[in-house]
């Protein structure tokens, strides 16, 4: 029934013992509550072990913050780490004897949570490794027919809700590991899977490069999700995007008339 | 010279003999799949799926006939045995992949004797060592039931297992050595005994294949009858499924019926809770139960005849720098939820102090709770249960084994030390989800 924990890092989780070796200090701080009160953060405590107080890990660690998420994104998260389509051992242990019910709970908890977050680790790559993230993220490469990342993601990169998670206030590890792990099939979504196509339109250097840039900005305050999809830029050649965990990305586009 | 001639014909002799007997065991069960099925009146036939659907519930059938997030019975679970690796079958009546060309009385004949719709053996890995207890009319419900979902397409995988354990003889020597098909009758096993204990008998021993796990196994995977629910190490997971018929254990003959029936309703109760494969077992299986089946089940599990609790040596003292270590440890992870002197929550955090689940011979179920974490069943009567941190990656095995020691040391328990190679043995041997 259970695998080597050893073996659950899939080989694109190439940042993953040393960061391991920083979220331990984040683990084992993180149970500060005094008092037993009947209340859903302390239903949590097993999740904000890891993903800090009130959901809010670091960008110095692994786990990445759920505080402020979009409440669907979150909760199709729980759901695919239950259901197999996302694999990471120990979250599947801790939400496989849960109900959809307590698991949208959990996820509108988290999501609801306004909470300051600190600012990011300074970037540690050249900084034309920088320029060539911000590009990406900001303009995507229309000859490779990467999207920006802004296209979905807001323009403030905070996502938009309910279905499309922010992409800032996330480690650089954790980052370039879903990026990986997207382009091996190791982390899927509803089909049709977006963000696994697009993953694979990406190379090494693109990765690492969006990763760095992504991991060293800000979150804004508040960090809260946009209501609505931004309009696509041009650049992106008005290829239309259908995602099957959120619905909203094409109806967005009909409305904003991009053809496929 | 004569005599090396006769030796070696009594010897081909005795050879066709126990050939005669093993074939005769196992392939001479007298079903009829020819017989056609008698006619029914389509309310009857509603009413049948509808018990169906309750039996496969109370035999957790979907859990190993349905793949982490895929359509429920349409198979294809891997089962990791010490033998190699099965997969749980395609139960949806698709024609080609399911089972939709069988009829009740193949379907019969493998619930009661282990064999395929073609007449091959099954391998023990599906418990028909247990469901061949069940009765004819449960069987038949069953099937109506599972032909009564949506065909699935999606064919079975083939099992994985090692030689000599993927052949047939192998199969046919095991079942003549430890498989006897249940009575047909299905009539109660004790008819000195109540109806209630005998319902119960027959979901424990029947459907719930309970001794599927607590019931310990020899060398070739087989349960031992003469130590029927005492306990048993489950094979490949490394958690320890307590002996239901022993005090010190998971022997619930003192407990309150009421007790009984809410543990399995719900996952918790006032004398303990569930955790790791029981409490998927809770979750899939025991919540649907009405409260007559539980209670039956209850009144059957107090009956028990309790084992004799053997005279143990007192545990080896351990050492003061490791209990120390163990103190500081609980103080630091576990008190807050725990409380100081291992009170617990009621109702939320179970107590440590006097519980069982701690001063248990077998640790590894300790070991796992402490690594890993997690959360009670979500259930009707609990379904927002409260979770504990995993921490597999905050504490080494030196911790863990100190802070294990600590607990069985404490509060008056005198249960024995935990060694970092207890610790590192489920570590070594745990990972992802299934």
């Amino acid at each position: 029934m259970m695998r080597a924990m050893a073996k659950h890092p899939a080989s694109s989780w190439s940042g993953l013992p040393a960061a391991l070796a920083l979220s331990l200090g984040l683990c084992a701080g993180a149970l500060a509550t005094p008092k037993f009160e009947d209340t859903i953060a302390q239903r949590t405590l097993a999740c904000t072990a890891c993903h800090g107080e009130q959901g809010r890990a670091a960008p110095d660690g692994y786990y990445p913050r759920l505080a402020g998420k979009p409440a669907g994104y979150l909760y199709h998260q729980l759901l695919n780490f239950r259901d197999g389509r996302r694999h990471y051992g120990l979250m599947t242990r801790m939400v496989d004897p849960l109900s959809d019910a307590y698991l949208l709970e959990i996820a509108r908890y988290f999501s609801a949570l306004d909470v300051p977050y600190p600012a990011p680790q300074p970037a540690s790559v050249p900084p034309a490794v920088l320029q060539r993230g911000q590009t990406l993220a900001r303009q995507g490469d229309a000859q490779r027919r990467i999207p920006a990342c802004v296209q979905c993601h807001g323009t403030a990169l905070t996502g938009v809700a309910p279905d499309i998670p922010g992409l800032v206030g996330l480690p650089r590890d954790y980052l370039n590991a879903q990026l990986g792990a997207w382009q091996t099939r190791q982390r899927q979504a509803h089909a049709p899977d977006c963000m696994a196509q697009i993953a694979q339109r990406m190379d090494a250097d693109d990765v690492t490069a969006v990763a760095a840039w992504l991991a060293a900005q800000p979150v804004p305050a508040p960090a809260k999700p946009a209501s609505t999809l931004p309009a696509p830029p041009p650049a992106t050649g008005g290829e239309r995007w259908r995602c099957g965990s959120a619905p909203a990305v094409e109806a967005a586009q009909a409305l904003t008339g991009v053809k496929p | 010279m004569k005599r090396g001639v006769r030796l070696l014909a009594i010897l081909a002799v005795l050879l066709v003999a126990a050939g005669a007997l093993v074939w005769h065991h196992n392939f001479n069960d007298g079903v009829d799949v020819l017989a056609p099925a008698p006619a029914m009146a389509p309310a009857e036939k509603t009413a049948r799926v509808e018990r169906g659907a309750y039996l496969a519930r109370a035999g957790n059938c979907a859990a190993c006939h349905t793949t982490r997030g895929g359509t429920p019975y349409a198979g294809g679970r891997a089962i990791e045995t010490p033998f190699g690796t099965v997969y749980g079958s395609n139960l949806t009546p698709d024609p080609a992949t399911g089972i939709g060309r069988w009829n009740a009385a193949e379907f019969w004949r493998a619930l009661h004797h282990g064999r395929s719709k073609d007449g091959r053996l099954l391998s023990p890995a599906f418990p028909y060592t247990s469901t061949t207890q069940v009765t004819r009319a449960d069987a038949d419900a069953l099937f109506a039931y599972l032909q009564s979902l949506p065909p699935v397409v999606q064919s079975n995988h083939p099992s994985a297992l090692r030689w000599p354990y993927n052949t047939q003889a192998a199969l046919a020597a095991w079942r003549t050595l430890y498989f006897r098909p249940g009575a047909s009758s299905g009539g109660p096993a004790d008819p000195a005994r109540s109806a209630e204990w005998n319902r119960g008998a027959y979901l424990v021993h029947g459907l719930g294949h309970c001794a599927g796990c607590h019931t310990p196994r020899n060398a070739l995977g087989a349960t031992d009858n003469s130590a029927d629910l005492a306990g048993g190490l489950i094979p490949m997971q490394n958690w320890y499924a307590p002996a239901l018929n022993r005090a010190s254990e998971a022997g619930v003959a003192d407990w309150p019926l009421a007790d009984i029936v809410q543990l399995l309703k719900t996952g918790q109760s006032p004398r303990g809770q569930v955790t790791g494969p029981m409490a998927e077992v809770v979750q899939h299986s025991t919540q649907h139960l009405s409260d007559a089946d539980l209670g039956a089940m209850a009144i059957y599990l107090k009956s028990l005849p309790p084992a004799g609790e053997a005279a143990k040596p007192a545990p080896a003292a351990v050492g003061t720098i490791k209990l120390g270590r163990g103190a500081k440890l609980y103080e630091n992870h576990c008190a807050q939820c725990h409380g100081d002197q291992g009170e617990g929550v009621a109702g939320a955090y179970p107590a440590l102090a006097g519980n069982r689940a701690v001063t248990m011979a077998q640790a590894t179920n300790l070991v796992q709770t402490v690594l890993h974490g997690g959360f009670a069943p979500a259930t009707a009567g609990n379904p927002r249960p409260y979770g504990m941190p995993p921490y597999v990656l905050v504490l080494n095995d030196a911790d863990v084994a100190a802070v294990l020691s600590h607990l069985r040391t404490s509060w008056g328990h005198a249960a024995g030390e935990v060694t970092e190679l207890d610790v590192n043995r489920v570590r070594a041997s745990t990972g992802d989800g299934r």
